[in-house]
């Protein structure tokens, strides 16, 4: 019999015995050049991070090649980030300048510190997942071709920028809370095929799966069915019974969000707001989508003072200004009619004309 | 030359950030597999739609979790994607690895796998990406041996993650790697035996910051904070605004409570302390010049969630201020109290939050021997509609 339940391996055999000595004891942290942190301990010691975009999706010899950086580098040890990036944490100040070197020579990306944009968080998409309306790996992979200067730091932003995109309304990756959200959505209501749910479906189970309380049995059937008006396709239906399909490759779509963080720095952590309703879907390259992010980009840089983030930058100027600066139409979709909606409805004479 | 048998993809192999498709494309070389999987995928991207079946469960002996069953709805096109298994390896807390380790890692998943893996997935784990059924448990046996044991998935409770912490950041003010292994050993049985309504997460962060995402991404968000004052040097704030920081834009502005003040004359930062609410932005600014406090624990936060199924929720503030000290007790018990209420409670599928939001906070803090504090609202209710129990008033007839 296997052994089970003995849990991962002890952080404290993982990390630099610099990180050992200097554990809790980190007195401040410097930004010497973009991607790159240094930590100064009440001991003295610095503890020099070098930053390094991944794509996440990577296979074992690109890890083993990360290895063999940090063997030369790094005493052996490495971190990564929860936003993907490898991090090369160098204990000898002397090996920083060479590891850059080395590091620019194999063409990595450093950058992703303190006032930049840092990676994409984002979710499977059609690699692995079942429910993906699109290609996560892809989209961020063309968002960040464009974007990379602002990772690397060769163009300043005023504030921290998190993007985060998930092939679907699921979320899986924070995208409720970041600056600016890529979202996967659909727009029809799902097609039931009752033969297949009389035989693979529970359907209590699947009536009681939706929110808005449109699904309702069908005994003559021995199915479900779906009130149109009711439905707001989220797919949550289909999750718990494959016979019922949500996906529409016709209709399928990118929607865009904006203003969330979960920093509690300066403002609350806040939720990300819809700002474009739909884009298509358009593999490999997603071009309207990302022009619409670096527009959002270029314009919240431009007149963004100093360290606001992108919802503080919202908050400042209004929503209203926000529309007009951004030349985004505010349409019926941009007003809430789900569980909380009249908590976003204004209920003061204090806005601009 | 052969012409390409996938031009789509091609055009990601292009470009400044790192391609995935040229990683695909390397692990193909090696792998079947990969090699499939590079194939459906360009079909995917001519299709706009993806190539997965729904449904399937696999796993692994003595566990309900840690495995998510993957097969292609194209076997016979995609042969070597047919069976396309993802296992959930749980991370070492902060993401710390050995190079040894790491590359032990990886020769097992060569042996067993598709090379492909994700570093990490969105929940913290480490995402084997792709094997067969008959290759699970002798996969699952080999990680064992090096030390790698699987995460959570489904109805259970998932991977537990945290934030850098004191490990490399000056501004953890709990041990957020010592509690996430301390939780990940304790509650091993619950991340491993989907029992539970529906998913639960737990993240940690060393500081409101909140670099773990956790209040908006888990049921339970730990977030480190101190209840005393900040500290300042003078001298470094002084150095900051002689090198041009715009200290009134960039942080008295924008302090939450004008908590803080500049005198001009002993050119001193000045602060009335009782007005911070520790939120890290003067900190953020200036971490050479002003530093968390030294009296710290952690806020608990309760009900973070992405949109499915009643909406995304922030979780809410559920203990203002608890110690964090080994052996953690405190917060296992509470965390096994919730676990319970929830469990006995909660419908399929509803999470801790949608729960608290059917049965009402009041409801919920007693059921798991909480009591109110004015720290847990925005504001107190305005509304005349309260609910009193049967001993708070006087019985009629």
């Amino acid at each position: 019999m296997a052994k089970t339940d003995f849990g991962p391996p002890d952080y404290r055999q993982m990390i630099p015995s610099m990180v050992r000595e200097n554990y809790g004891q980190w007195k401040y942290h410097t930004v010497p050049r973009p991607g790159v942190l240094q930590h100064v301990s009440e001991s003295g010691a610095v503890l020099t991070s070098v930053r390094v975009a991944s794509p996440r999706l990577v296979n074992t010899d690109w890890v083993r090649r990360i290895c063999d950086i940090a063997d030369r580098f790094c005493d052996g040890h490495v971190r990564f980030t929860t936003r993907h990036n490898v991090e090369f944490l160098v204990s000898d100040t002397e090996k920083v300048d060479p590891l850059l070197t080395c590091l620019e020579e194999q063409n990595y990306l450093v950058g992703g510190v303190g006032l930049a944009i840092s990676n994409i968080v984002h979710t499977q998409g059609w690699i692995h997942c079942k429910s993906a309306v699109t290609d996560a790996s892809g989209l961020v992979k063309s968002i960040m071709d464009r974007l990379h200067e602002y990772f690397t730091g060769k163009k300043p932003v005023p504030g921290k920028l998190r993007i985060a995109v998930a092939c679907c309304v699921n979320m899986c990756g924070a995208c409720h809370c970041s600056d600016i959200a890529v979202v996967g959505i659909h727009r029809t209501v799902p097609r039931i095929n009752h033969e297949m749910v009389s035989k693979s479906c529970e359907l209590p189970s699947t009536v009681a799966s939706c929110p808005t309380g449109a699904i309702r049995p069908n005994p003559k059937l021995k199915s479900i069915e779906i009130n149109a008006d009711r439905c707001m396709y989220c797919g949550n239906c289909a999750a718990v019974c494959p016979a019922i399909d949500v996906m529409d490759p016709r209709n399928d779509g990118l929607s865009i969000w904006v203003g969330g963080k979960v920093s509690n720095a300066s403002t609350p952590p806040a939720f990300s707001r819809l700002a474009i309703p739909y884009l298509p879907n358009h593999p490999p390259r997603w071009p309207e989508v990302v022009d619409a992010v670096e527009h959002l980009v270029e314009v919240w840089r431009a007149k963004a003072r100093p360290g606001e983030r992108m919802g503080q930058w919202i908050e400042r100027i209004g929503w209203e200004r926000f529309f007009q600066v951004t030349g985004i139409p505010f349409t019926d979709k941009h007003v809430d009619d789900f569980t909380h909606a009249t908590t976003t409805f204004r209920a003061t004479t204090q806005f601009r004309l | 030359m052969d012409e390409s048998k996938t031009p789509l993809l091609d055009e990601l192999e292009e470009g400044h950030w790192p391609s995935f498709v040229q990683q695909l494309k390397e692990a193909a070389v090696k792998s079947p597999a990969a090699a499939d999987l590079l194939l459906q995928l360009e079909k995917s991207y001519q299709d706009n739609t993806g190539h997965w079946k729904r449904g399937g469960i696999v796993g692994v002996r003595g566990y309900g979790g840690g495995v998510v069953g993957r097969y292609s709805a194209m076997p016979e096109e995609f042969p070597g994607v047919k069976e396309f298994h993802t296992l959930r390896v749980n991370e070492p807390a902060g993401f710390f690895y050995t190079t040894e380790k790491l590359r032990q890692l990886c020769d097992v998943w060569d042996r067993y796998g598709s090379g492909l893996l994700n570093l990490h997935g969105a929940t913290g784990d480490i995402i084997l990406l792709g094997t067969t059924t008959a290759n699970l448990q002798p996969c699952f046996d080999a990680l064992g041996e090096i030390g790698f044991d699987l995460g959570g998935s489904g109805s259970a409770l998932r991977t537990v993650t945290c934030c850098v912490g004191p490990s490399r950041c000056e501004h953890g003010c709990i041990d957020t790697m010592d509690i996430t292994q301390t939780l990940t050993q304790h509650f091993q049985s619950e991340i491993h035996r989907p029992s539970f309504p529906y998913k639960f997460k737990v993240k940690c962060s060393g500081c409101p910051n909140d670099c773990a995402a956790a209040s908006a991404r888990s049921d339970l968000a730990i977030i480190g904070l101190w209840r005393d004052d900040i500290r300042i040097d003078q001298d470094a704030v002084r150095q900051y605004v002689d090198a041009g920081l715009d200290l009134f834009q960039e942080v008295l502005r924008r302090c939450p409570t004008w908590a803080l003040g500049w005198d001009e004359k002993s050119r001193q930062l000045t602060l009335n302390a009782e007005d911070c609410v520790h939120c890290m932005q003067c900190i953020n600014r200036m971490p050479k010049a002003i530093r968390v406090g030294k009296v710290r624990g952690a806020a608990l936060m309760i009900g973070g969630k992405a949109p499915v199924v009643k909406g995304a929720m922030l979780g809410w503030v559920l203990v203002p201020f608890m110690e964090m000290k080994p052996p953690y007790t405190e917060i296992i018990e509470l965390l096994t109290k919730i676990f319970d209420y929830w469990g006995e409670n909660g419908k399929s599928r509803e999470r801790v939050g949608e729960l608290i939001d059917r049965v009402g906070m009041a409801t919920f803090l007693e059921a798991v021997g909480l009591k109110p504090a004015p720290q847990m609202v925005n504001a107190p209710r305005a509304n005349p509609y309260l609910f009193w129990r049967p001993e708070e008033v006087q019985q009629n007839g």
